[in-house]
């Protein structure tokens, strides 16, 4: 079965200010979607929305045809998993455990991990080079060890569907690029990303579409270089920016400018 | 994983070894010593009837009765009081994601308070022959409390921490000044009032078992079933519901169960301090954070606690005794201080 999660005219208000505004888009079975904008554009409430943390005042997301407000957490787990951007852990679990809760939406309650799961967790952590860590407690861990944990966590979901909240934000420049290509690669074999992005150039080299997010609504939605203009990074960051194109790969390289003053916007962050 | 399989269950048959010695050596001590052979053979024997397990029939018939009737009850009683403060402890430091919770501080404390004092202060003999008034005053008081901290604090329909642990500060020091205004406008049997408040195991016998058990047998294992849960919630709210977690209705599932437990323990025995922090806190230390081995391991290490707690209330001031809430937090604290000191994995 393919797999598809639509979001329809969603639109969500937090403490009486609209935070998402009519989003519409769909993600299937292999795109790797980029989502950027300004700080308090939305963007971490857009994810938050579509894994139901939060509840939209209006219009729905349908996982395969299905509303997502008939799944139980259980299916919805089952389906989507969600790598946060901080997580703190008051009690130190083993990295090895932590990447084992992973499994948690597959188990029955009464039933503990077999080894399946056992083999599941290694292969996680071998591919985001956490297997080293295992025994250490997750507390010990830097902020970038932690980060790919937790990716290793919902990579052993097993789901069809991953949501990544800045990924790799305190990833170093050698991992953020192992992660981001893993991530990629499991796109290309099927499954469903959406990704929040701080760094617009990360965003063009990996996402195959981004979605350009300003004051909750959608800016543009489009191939990197239609919506990484000159045009459209002035008006919704308020920055003069340089776009090359890379010769070769054709990819596009942002180079913000500095010789103009930036916009102040009057954005909260 | 953490610890392997074959380790854990090694660490539950030792736990559980020691109970049973605990038990037997609570059951010998006392104003008649009895020797630790002779009690083991009694309650070895027990369940079939007493046999000549001791030379002198007399003497074997008299350590029967002191055995079956006072020490063995009281005992017993005192391990259930244990492993209920102690397990309603990890449930709450995992449910409030805090070390430092305690069985106390949604209100179970101030309200059994509150009940026990109503049944001891106005002298109501209402249940069983008078015999159980406090009791059930006292849980009924708990449950209440816990009710009421748990309505105040619920924002929408999630119940946050902080105004949790708020309400039950504000609900607990109002409970507490009605108990004190009851205590002294009344003014007579303070002392009983006093006693139970610094908990006590004096004078328990089958009955009391009767009413802590069925509340403790029923809450630990349901508390165990959710042990993966309660896992996942360290990772915090969110991820547990990323996780396929029902978070606000295991809450709600777990403060229940949680006040249960702790107030059929407070129900009769007082309250009993520093058990329900400590335990939890103590073996988390030495074995790690994974409930499915943490919530056994702390009820057993509760029991065994609170039996040489209580011992030692019995014995030091012979005949006199001691509230046992005092002799727990007299070796409590040093001794967590101690494991601080040795061992620091809790707090990142």
């Amino acid at each position: 079965m393919t797999f598809k999660v639509e979001l329809s005219d969603l639109s969500l208000s937090y403490e009486g200010v609209r935070v998402l505004e009519k989003i519409s888009f769909s993600v299937g079975e292999g795109d790797f979607i980029g989502v950027i904008g300004p700080n308090g554009s939305g963007k971490t409430t857009l994810l938050r929305a579509i894994a139901r943390v939060l509840r939209p005042e209006s219009g729905a997301v349908f996982v395969n045809g299905l509303n997502i407000n008939q799944l139980s957490r259980r299916e919805i787990a089952q389906n989507i998993a969600v790598v946060s951007q901080e997580t703190n852990m008051v009690f130190s679990f083993t990295a090895f455990e932590v990447v084992l809760m992973g499994r948690t939406p597959h188990a029955s309650r009464f039933k503990i991990e077999d080894q399946d799961d056992f083999v599941i967790a290694e292969e996680v952590m071998t591919i985001t080079d956490t297997w080293h860590l295992a025994d250490r407690p997750i507390s010990e861990l830097s902020g970038g060890e932690k980060q790919r944990v937790m990716i290793a966590q919902a990579l052993a979901q097993k789901t069809r569907f991953l949501l990544l909240d800045e990924p790799t934000s305190h990833l170093d420049i050698n991992h953020q690029l192992q992660i981001l290509s893993l991530i990629r690669n499991r796109s290309r074999e099927g499954l469903a990303v959406v990704a929040v992005f701080h760094d617009l150039n990360l965003a063009s080299r990996f996402a195959d579409t981004l979605i350009l997010l300003q004051d909750g609504r959608i800016h543009i939605n489009g191939l990197p270089e239609e919506v990484l203009t000159v045009k459209n990074i002035g008006e919704v960051f308020g920055v003069d920016a340089h776009i090359e194109k890379h010769p070769a790969t054709g990819e596009i390289y942002i180079y913000p400018l500095l010789n103009a003053e930036p916009v102040i916007r009057g954005h909260n962050t | 994983m953490g610890l392997k399989r074959k380790t854990r269950y090694l660490i539950l048959a030792v736990l559980s070894l020691a109970l049973v010695l605990a038990v037997i050596v609570g059951v010998s001590i006392g104003s008649v010593q009895i020797p630790l052979m002779t009690v083991a053979g009694i309650l070895y024997k027990a369940p079939t009837g007493f046999v000549e397990a001791v030379a002198d029939r007399s003497m074997a018939a008299r350590y029967e009765t002191i055995i079956m009737d006072v020490r063995l009850p009281r005992v017993i009683l005192t391990a259930i009081v244990g492993a209920a403060l102690a397990s309603a402890g990890v449930v709450f430091q995992g449910l409030f994601k805090n070390p430092m919770a305690d069985p106390y501080v949604i209100g179970v404390s101030s309200g059994a308070a509150l009940g026990a004092t109503i049944g001891i202060a106005f002298g109501l003999d209402v249940f069983w022959g008078g015999a159980l008034t406090v009791p059930i005053l006292a849980f009924v008081g708990a449950l209440s409390a816990t009710l009421i901290v748990y309505k105040i604090a619920r924002v929408g329909g999630s119940i946050p921490i902080s105004s949790l642990l708020l309400a039950g500060l504000a609900v607990n020091a109002f409970l507490t000044a009605i108990t004190t205004f009851i205590m002294v406008s009344v003014g007579k049997d303070l002392q009983s009032v006093i006693f139970w408040l610094m908990g006590g195991l004096s004078a328990r016998n089958w009955t009391h078992i009767q009413i802590a058990l069925p509340f403790f047998a029923i809450g630990f294992p349901i508390a165990w079933v959710f042990s993966r849960d309660l896992n996942i919630m360290l990772l915090g709210d969110e991820k547990a519901l990323h996780l396929g977690i029902e978070v606000e209705k295991l809450k709600k599932i777990l403060l229940v169960i949680g006040a249960m437990m702790a107030a059929a323990a407070v129900s009769v025995s007082g309250l009993i301090g520093f058990v329900g922090l400590m335990t939890p806190h103590a073996v988390r230390l030495m074995i790690g954070p994974d409930h499915k081995l943490l919530l056994p391991a702390s009820a057993l290490t509760g029991a065994i606690f609170l039996i040489f707690a209580d011992i030692m209330a019995r014995v030091l001031l012979s005949p006199t005794e001691i509230p046992v809430g005092v002799i727990t937090a007299l070796f409590g604290a040093p001794f967590f201080l101690y494991l601080l000191r040795v061992k620091r994995r809790i707090l990142t």
